[in-house]
């Protein structure tokens, strides 16, 4: 026989929940679900800022029977207790069968446990699921001690097949009545498993992101609008019913910079801007409402009166942070902290530049530094702080710098994420490496190391810059002695910025765990040097010697760490203790190849090892003889060791 | 076409008319509704509380001589609390706005992720920027701490920006221009106190005698909150709405100094620290108040 399948239906009906946290919220809402364990054919889930929905199909109506035995009492007992035992169970007692157990024969019978309704255990289960679900930050709405969620929930839809599932959260009864869109949408709307998606587009409210995605996408194909697949995820979660509408912005603010109108456009407006077709500026943009459609005018015009708002003040204050050059503004920066134990800004330009000469800067960089925090004075940098540096460089190019300089302000934060480019001139590249190390270091030097997740002060993404820029600028400098300003923080700075280095070769570049580690070993300050190196470790890799002489290396490494040898010197070897044949011949070839690359030597070197170690004891019982050989072989791996410790290669023989 | 001030009656008979004490502004300068009494102190504790009140917000450094059509040193704050909050008070806030005339069929309404935190008052809440047509028009912010202390009822803190709202309603560009009564406009009741304010703020106020004002007005508060025993059987008379006027003395000094560049980086931290003690001390000297003396005993 086949039990009937059901479908079910779980909604949880909220006030508007952040967009950026839903799809998490999805995600810990299935696992949770599947974690019950009732058997199902398939789960959906949607969302819309107002709902999280959860939809399975082909749940058992309840959980198969089970059997269980019960033990009743011992064979000995009176007759009398056996008949209480059946008469208690409710089974006669010629039904008991007596079972033999370690402890000596009970009377037993099998009793038959009925499976639990799904409904049962999903009526149990789904108050505490839903106040599991992850989010960043939650909130009491009841009252102090009531339940916590991200924003109050104000209704719970739980239907499996036509029946509710019954429980109670927060005050609010599970049941089988949904909400539609705020304005447009009735306020109750009684649905089933079967019609609820339909139900609700009918009153405003498109379930499935992908469709609303889907309809702003196509919204947007009529308009040349610059892409932001970011902005349109924002969107899809910040409406149940997304229409795209175009609005004008008056052509005069296009003298204002591309970056400020874009930034006001996207990060305040959460507007899409528009290029024309010779991919400029055009005095256009595309916003996304939550309603269908705008006959009259009032969103579009709404909209423009705010973006004109906004592109006013920033007008009024890109004029008057032009009264006052960025130069003059630099003894302003007294004022400005960087860091309450690190000083202000104005400290901060002076160890800039100054690293910025250590660096071999020219005088653009010496000027670029100088003036590269000067934006964090003017009126358009505290009203748009994610666009400081940008704006500086606007500014310096405004006020007739050089394009090296402007550049080099402009480009000062970046690269700001591993996918970003870094400064897209040497100025500008000594620049940011300057600011960043510097910030690094102060840190570190005031113990204000990340730890996990904790980095308040982005110390990971200046290390990261340090390294991107170093690696792909190919700037050819020794970076230990630059952290090791005598600091106690040095040494963990050190670390942080060598596990940073690994990092970025091994998840960003893709180079090998162990070729990174050998290729370290062997020097990690210079990183064009450390680059290069791990280009040749790579090809020599393909090489069929390669992995059976980093195993030789291993085993002279093991060798001279158990001695606990440290001779490496090829005056030292005394060719008179040489013993004739293979250790004569690995002495002769080690003379042979001092000095030429690995590449054209290996295929030589590696018969010669193996057939040393094959035939020569290195721990000879005579006391000079053992030194000469370790001292050969130690001065045999030093030959190497400047490109990679090859005993760090994991060899898979 | 509403006026100025018709808004601030229909939004006042509206609240009104859903339990709220209207209550007039509070006669000390705050920066935000949020800060008078009616707010900070009213929110906590047991006892539900409705009220709602226009509050004059005096922001020294957002004072611009009168020449920004969107800044105002001194802006006006509808402030409306729910205490406990209603489980419709959304649909009773969005029914407000089409009190005012707004149709939310054909207007584009959003609720924003705006967590709202005053590290001045040791507050902060969970909520929303109401975001109408592009235009953020209130803070919805559901309280879940204030002066340090977890509230137990969680309100509903409602603040409608009255001139940005009348500028969106009255299609005004600049808040200057908009309607304040009949012939009346907003720049005819208010440019010259934009202009004065913003002279005194930024050029004319004395700086020392800023700091001998807060001094003073710090000591009065540090003096009273130690006098406070939440052992006396009188404790009920104890002035701590006065040691409070003190606090928002501070706080409004504090903010002109801040405008003035007279409190430099090192400093500021501090300074809010000191501010931030007096205003805890007194919010939970008066959570403190309403109980008995004896309850620790009875207990």
């Amino acid at each position: 026989m086949s039990l009937p399948s059901l479908p079910f239906l779980l909604e949880i009906g909220t006030e508007e929940v952040p967009d950026w946290m839903i799809p998490a919220a999805l995600a810990s809402l299935r696992v949770l679900f599947e974690k019950l364990e009732i058997t199902h054919d398939s789960v959906t889930l949607d969302a819309t800022p107002r709902r999280l929905v959860l939809r399975a199909e082909g749940l058992p109506a309840r959980q198969a029977d089970s059997e269980e035995r019960v033990l009743g009492p011992a064979k000995s007992a009176p007759p009398k207790a056996v008949a209480g035992f059946a008469r208690k169970h409710g089974v006669a007692p010629e039904a008991l069968t007596v079972e033999s157990t370690p402890k000596g024969d009970y009377y037993t019978f099998v009793r038959t446990v009925a499976g639990r309704a799904t409904r049962d255990i999903l009526a149990e289960a789904l108050g505490g699921i839903i106040l599991q679900i992850g989010f960043p930050k939650t909130m009491y709405w009841t009252g102090k001690g009531g339940p916590r969620f991200i924003r109050p929930i104000r209704w719970i839809v739980a239907l499996l097949g036509e029946e509710i599932v019954p429980f109670e959260l927060a005050g609010v009864h599970s049941g089988a009545v949904t909400s539609g869109h705020r304005r447009l949408g009735a306020r109750e709307i009684a649905v089933t498993t079967a019609d609820y998606e339909q139900r609700l587009r009918e009153n405003y409210v498109i379930l499935s992101a992908e469709a609303r995605r889907h309809k702003i996408r196509q919204e947007l194909a009529g308009v040349r609008v610059k892409p932001d697949p970011a902005l349109v995820e924002t969107l899809v979660y910040l409406t149940e019913y997304p229409t795209a509408i175009t609005g004008s912005f008056d052509a005069e603010f296009l003298a204002l910079p591309e970056e400020v109108l874009v930034t006001v456009m996207r990060h305040h407006q959460k507007y899409f801007s528009v290029e024309d077709e010779h991919g400029k500026l055009a005095p256009q943009f595309v916003a996304v409402m939550n309603i269908p459609s705008d006959p009259e005018g009032f969103v579009r015009r709404g909209n423009e009166r705010v973006l004109r708002a906004r592109f006013n003040d920033a007008r009024f204050f890109w004029q008057t942070d032009q009264k006052k050059t960025l130069a003059a503004r630099l003894p302003d920066l007294a004022h400005v902290t960087f860091q309450a134990k690190l000083g202000t800004y104005l400290e901060k330009t002076e160890r800039v530049k100054a690293l910025v000469e250590t660096l071999g800067g020219d005088t653009h960089a010496a000027r670029a530094a100088e003036l590269a925090k000067c934006d964090l004075t003017t009126e358009l940098v505290k009203e748009f702080t994610e666009l400081q540096g940008v704006v500086g460089g606007l500014y310096a190019r405004a006020q007739g710098e050089p394009d090296a300089v402007w550049q080099a302000i402009y480009d000062q934060y970046k690269p700001e994420s591993m996918e970003d480019a870094i400064p897209r001139n040497r100025t500008g590249q000594i620049v940011a490496l300057a600011d960043k190390l510097d910030t690094l270091r102060g840190c570190f030097g005031v113990g204000l190391i990340p730890t996990g997740s904790r980095d308040p002060f982005a110390l990971r993404r200046a290390a990261q810059g340090v390294v991107k820029i170093l690696v792909e600028g190919k700037i050819d400098i020794d970076l230990a002695p630059l952290v090791d300003d005598g600091t106690e923080g040095a040494k963990a700075l050190a670390e942080f910025l060598q596990d940073r280095i690994r990092y970025y070769c091994k998840d960003v570049r893709g180079f090998k765990y162990d070729e990174v580690n050998a290729a370290m070993a062997a020097g990690w300050s210079n990183l064009v040097d450390l680059e290069a190196r791990l280009i040749r470790i790579q090809s020599l890799r393909s090489s069929p010697d390669f992995e059976p002489l980093a195993a030789s290396f291993k085993r002279i490494r093991n060798i001279l760490d158990q001695q606990k040898f440290a001779g490496a010197d090829a005056a030292a070897i005394d060719e008179k203790l040489l013993q004739e044949g293979p250790e004569r011949d690995l002495y002769d070839e080690y003379r042979r190849i001092a000095g030429q690359p690995v590449e054209s030597v290996i295929s030589r070197l590696r018969p010669k090892v193996d057939l040393f170690f094959d035939k020569v004891l290195v721990n000879a019982p005579e006391d000079d003889v053992r030194r000469n050989r370790l001292t050969l072989l130690g001065t045999l791996l030093q030959e190497f060791s400047n490109i990679a410790d090859f005993s760090e290669i994991v060899t898979t023989s | 076409m509403s006026s100025f001030q018709e808004i601030i009656f229909k939004l006042k008979q509206y609240w009104a008319e859903r339990g709220c004490i209207i209550q007039e502004p509070y006669d000390v300068e705050v920066g935000a509704g949020t800060m008078c009494p009616e707010t900070f102190l009213r929110v906590l504790g047991p006892e539900p509380y409705r009220v709602a009140y226009v509050q004059p917000s005096r922001r020294p450094a957002d004072g611009r001589y009168g020449d920004n059509p969107n800044r105002l040193f001194k802006h006006s704050q509808l402030q409306v609390i729910l205490k406990p909050s209603p489980n419709d008070v959304i649909e009773q806030y969005l029914a407000s706005l089409e009190a005012i005339g707004i149709d939310l069929r054909k207007h584009d309404i959003k609720f924003e992720e705006d967590n709202w935190e005053s590290p001045t008052l040791g507050a902060w809440g969970i909520g929303w920027q109401v975001m109408l047509d592009g235009l953020e028009i209130t803070q919805f912010t559901y309280f879940q701490q204030c002066g340090g202390i977890d509230l137990d009822l969680v309100p509903a803190e409602l603040t409608y920006g009255l001139e940005r709202l009348t500028a969106f309603l009255q299609v005004k560009d600049s808040v200057y221009d908009i309607e304040w009564a009949k012939g009346v406009s907003y720049g005819d009741v208010r440019y010259r106190d934009e202009l004065q304010y913003s002279v005194y703020n930024f050029e004319m106020a004395d700086i020392a005698m800023l700091w001998k004002l807060f001094e003073l007005h710090e000591g009065e508060a540090a003096r009273l909150l130690k006098l406070y025993d939440p052992k006396a059987a009188d404790k009920g008379r104890f002035p701590l709405l006065p040691a409070y006027d003190q606090v928002l003395k501070c706080s409004n000094i504090f903010n002109t100094l801040d405008a003035r560049g007279a409190i430099s980086v090192t400093e500021r931290v501090g300074v809010i620290q000191r501010v931030r003690k007096l205003a805890v001390g007194v919010a939970q000297a008066w959570a403190d108040q309403r109980r008995p003396a004896t309850a620790e005993v009875a207990q």
